[in-house]
């Protein structure tokens, strides 16, 4: 038999065969008997009084089984908002499932219809006729804040949902004493998550047992589970949420939803299973957006370079509801990690959370961090051209050296380690930076654009020690629970309360099983997404799987080592302290010939015929595992471009991700993700954008209205690393799905920026389509210098 | 209301009614309990329900089942031939051309449909033939690696000549 190392292999993914020969599992391919269709009603008014609804023809119509609207809801809670941010003045308005009284924006579900297939109740929907009353309509947070504007509730003056506030040092006073400032305005545009499958759920009620089966594309079914509980009213043992495969979340599939709720009252009161798929047209509306932040920026520096203080305000635009995370994302995810990899301690953040008639905003990939990211690593580069310094020497000057770590950072985070000269010397040295100036000032004396961006980011993820979600005001802990079960034939069930989704966890899961127990990675399988099968888990985002679920794992793996430890003693007829385990392999030191397998020790357990004294049978061990602290990867994304002056348009010459996300488990998953994520972020910085007309509708409200990417827009990623390993866990990983939509969308807009430096453009707002670089060049032209363009 | 069809699905026949507007993704995923199609968007943007029909790759949620009536139609299910991947799926997977799995089926009955066309592509050829299928998790970069890898194995082993298709037992 072969034992194998395994952490650092690029092993081919044990989940593909499944999904490569269509065997897959998403939630709509389950047909469960007598299973009916839900379809929703949606608002097409972005703020308006409902007058009235007529079901009646709707539930005449042949095959339709049941026509809801909100007065039917009995028993349904709220949809819940469970991150409850402390000293902020939070106040979660009531969001029903269905509108009663009043719809706060184009998708605000007012009926259910439940038919015996999609097709009837999609043509049920038309026959339901609901009168509105218009009422005036706000989008834009900053104008919700203005007096007289448009009030979505009545208990919310201003639609101010919060003002949550961060001190560290004295920034008014770095400020004032600061030999040279540089303010700016950042639009962080709304953006669409668009996982490639549609949210979906089948509820299963059984009316005797009193039990629910619930099957649902989500990133976390065991808090699924949990809301079910706190807002349906069923006992928590009573619930078995499945999550099989998930195509896609980028948090979008991290909060419970109206429709999942609605999908089991509809079950519960018909007694039949009840399945709900939206479209993409009611994905757009009704599902989560990202982003959607105006963030004011001041930072005061010393004329070397060397930045002294920083001030941020936050406008952040929460849509017409608190979705389930919402105020979490703007504000803590956000704010701490601001000051990025650099030693500014001066600082201060205030963060507004605004209702208005859009669509909920929340987590959606690297959740705030982004935010931050793009926001310092922008003014870094706006402090080099306001010092005429390189930006390279800005970032240098203001680094945390490698000696600091661990490192208590301006957000009052505890860095764990990091290296930031080393990424960024990789970096350079891979895009040839002397060579690349050369060249662009070449360029520029025929006339062409050529710009370099850079972005030495930090992230904070691994979240998070319980402790600290509690402090955050995060209605739940972090931790993460994991059981190793090694059967009588030596193989192995791993039980994880992550939820993966697409990042590869059944495959790097197993290597580090493999890796510790030294059984071949095919004799292990990783279940995940059945909380009857997996005593608890806080799921798949923040980049945390890895870090806190894969290090419950390695614990666990310890223990069944250590009890393997103690029955190879005895059946060596040894002592325990004489036992070495190498790679699946029990001997006492010094005859290694005299050998037990873990194969040998897991039949023996199983079997239980000879257990030393006081051994329990069986070889499966349990760890729940908090973390000590958050995670930080960090690293150097280089991004070259030429922009087209005649038409805006801009052309990605290379494209350069250096990160440290830890020790590597699988590299060839890890740059998978890398991929992912930095395109996700230059969709950010060229291509997306979620535009509302002034009475709130989504104008870019499909796939290619919207722009996501395709291959020919997706340029080519070079990735490389370095490993520095957090200290704070065994395995050393930090975590890898965040980090290139965290680290990319700044280095593409630098890299603009720095194209168009020559004609006095400093800034322009994203997406930087061929339209806005265009106007920006022309305004550019016509005198301006300094110039910044506004996305309003 | 409800019309007869017979089409030939993955080598075998069907003969089903159903109404004039049922789309052919709806009639495979919920006739024939073929839900390796998935469906993405449902207006022809996303490319996750594209299959073949008389070797074309096509949209199928762009395509009503009466059209697909006398017709043959090949779905990711009729991949894997004799117990082996097909040189697609096999690339798909050493290649890591696939992360949540959504769009994976619809991305690789494109490829073979590009492939046909154009058995040795360019990169910017693959780019450019793919960009009607959407991926939200890849940034491509693999699927354009996994297309490259299939078309070099089926150029050394047209698929269907002489047995296997050279990939791992499926």
């Amino acid at each position: 038999m072969s034992v194998t190392r395994m952490f650092g292999a690029s092993v081919k993914r044990r989940e593909d065969p499944r999904l490569i020969t269509g065997d897959g599992q998403f939630t709509d391919d389950f047909k469960l008997p007598g299973m009916l269709q839900m379809t929703m009603l949606r608002s097409p008014y972005a703020h308006a009084r409902i007058k009235s609804i007529d079901t009646s023809k709707a539930k005449a119509l042949p095959g339709v089984r049941a026509v809801f609207t909100a007065k039917d809801l009995e028993g349904v809670g709220p949809v819940p908002c469970a991150w409850l941010i402390p000293d902020s003045d939070l106040k979660v308005p009531t969001y029903t499932a269905l509108a009663g009284e009043k719809v706060r924006f184009v998708g605000d579900a007012v009926a259910i219809v439940v038919a015996d297939d999609s097709y009837i109740a999609d043509d049920a929907l038309d026959l339901i006729t609901v009168e509105y009353e218009e009422l005036p309509v706000v989008t834009n947070q900053e104008a919700a804040l203005k007096a007289g504007a448009p009030q979505l509730y009545d208990d919310i003056p201003n639609n101010e949902v919060f003002h949550w506030k961060f001190r560290n040092g004295d920034a008014d006073g770095a400020l004032q004493r600061a030999e040279v400032r540089v303010k700016q305005r950042f639009v962080q545009q709304r953006l669409v998550p668009n996982a490639m499958e549609p949210r979906s759920a089948i509820a299963d009620w059984n009316a005797g047992a009193g039990e629910l089966t619930f099957y649902n594309t989500t990133q976390n079914p065991h808090i699924v589970r949990f809301m079910i509980s706190a807002t349906q009213g069923i006992p928590e043992n009573k619930i078995r949420v499945l999550a099989r495969d998930v195509g896609g979340g980028f948090g979008s599939k991290i909060p419970f939803y109206a429709g999942d709720a609605l999908t089991i009252f509809a079950s519960r009161k018909l007694k039949r299973p009840v399945r709900w798929t939206e479209d993409r047209r009611e994905n757009y509306v009704a599902t989560i957006h990202g982003r959607d932040q105006i963030i004011d920026v001041e930072m005061g520096a010393d004329r070397d370079g060397k930045v002294t203080g920083l001030k941020v305000t936050n406008y952040a635009n929460m849509g017409a509801h608190l979705s389930m995370a919402a105020p979490g994302v703007p504000t803590w995810l956000f704010a701490l990690i601001v000051p990025g990899c650099y030693t500014i301690q001066d600082y201060a953040c205030d963060v507004h959370g605004v209702v208005t008639n859009t669509t909920p905003t929340d987590a959606y990939r690297g959740a705030g961090r982004p935010e931050a990211a793009f926001l310092i690593e922008r003014m870094m580069d706006l402090l080099a051209g306001k010092l005429h310094m390189d930006p390279v020497d800005v970032r240098r000057k203001n680094f945390i050296p490698a000696s600091a770590f661990p490192y208590t950072s301006g957000g009052t985070l505890a860095y764990d380690s990091g290296d930031y000269e080393k990424t960024l010397d990789l970096a350079l040295k891979m895009v040839d930076y002397e060579g690349f100036r050369q060249q662009q000032a070449e360029a520029r004396a025929h006339g062409k654009h050529l710009g370099l961006g850079l972005s030495t980011y930090v992230e904070v993820c691994g979240l998070a020690p319980s402790k600290a979600a509690g402090a955050m005001g995060f209605q739940g802990g972090l931790w993460e629970p994991a059981t190793v079960r090694v059967l009588a034939t030596g193989k192995v069930i791993v039980l994880t309360g992550t939820s993966p989704h697409g990042q590869g966890e059944e495959t790097t899961f197993a290597q580090l099983v493999a890796e510790e127990l030294g059984v071949p990675v095919e004799d292990i399988d990783v279940v995940h997404g059945d909380t009857n099968a997996i005593p608890m888990g806080w799921g798949t985002y923040g980049s945390r799987s890895t870090a806190v679920g894969g290090t419950a794992i390695y614990k666990a793996t310890q223990k069944v080592i250590d009890k393997g430890k103690k029955l190879a003693a005895h059946l060596l007829e040894a002592s325990v302290d004489d036992i070495t385990h190498d790679h699946g392999r029990y001997y006492v030191a010094g005859s290694p010939q005299k050998v037990k397998t873990i194969q040998d020790i897991a039949l023996m357990a199983n079997l239980a015929w000879d257990l030393p004294e006081g051994m329990t049978p069986g070889l499966e061990e349990n760890h729940f595992h908090d973390p000590t602290n958050f995670t930080f990867p960090f690293g150097a994304h280089i991004c070259t471009v030429e922009v087209d002056e005649e038409t805006g348009e801009v052309k990605i010459l290379r494209y350069i991700a250096v990160d440290d996300v830890g020790r590597v488990i699988n590299p060839m998953i890890v740059d998978g993700q890398v991929h992912g994520g930095v395109l996700q972020g230059i969709g950010q910085a060229l291509y997306e954008h979620a535009i509302y007309d002034d009475r709130g509708n989504l104008v870019t409200g499909s796939m290619l209205d919207y722009t996501v990417p395709n291959a020919t827009q997706a340029p080519h990623i070079e990735t490389a690393r370095t490993e520095t390993p957090c200290p704070h866990n065994l395995t050393g990983v930090k975590g890898v799905g965040e980090t290139g939509t965290i680290a990319s969308t700044q280095a593409v807009v630098n890299a603009v920026c720095d194209a168009l430096a020559p004609l006095g453009i400093t800034n322009i707002d994203m997406p930087l389509t061929p339209e806005r670089v265009w106007r920006a060049i022309q305004v550019a032209r016509a005198g301006g210098t300094g110039v910044t363009m506004d996305a309003r | 209301m409800k019309q007869s069809i017979r089409v030939m699905v993955n080598g075998e026949e069907h003969t089903s009614e159903v109404e004039p507007r049922t789309l052919l993704v709806t009639y495979l995923r919920e006739n024939l309990d073929l839900t390796g199609t998935h469906i993405g968007c449902d207006t022809g943007q996303c490319g996750a329900c594209t299959v073949t029909l008389n070797g074309q790759p096509v949209k199928s949620c762009m395509v009503l089942a009466v059209q697909a009536d006398g017709a043959k139609v090949e779905t990711v299910e009729s991949l894997a031939a004799n117990g082996t991947y097909h040189p697609i799926q096999q690339a798909f997977w050493d290649k890591h051309g696939l992360q949540c799995g959504f769009c994976t089926p619809g991305m690789m009955m494109a490829a073979v449909g590009l492939l046909a066309r154009n058995p040795n592509p360019s990169e910017a050829e693959i780019r450019e033939q793919l960009e009607g299928n959407l991926c939200r998790c890849t940034g491509y970069q693999n699927i354009v690696a996994a297309v490259q890898s299939a078309a070099e194995a089926m150029r050394r082993q047209p698929v269907g000549a002489g047995g296997a298709a050279g990939g791992e037992e499926a």
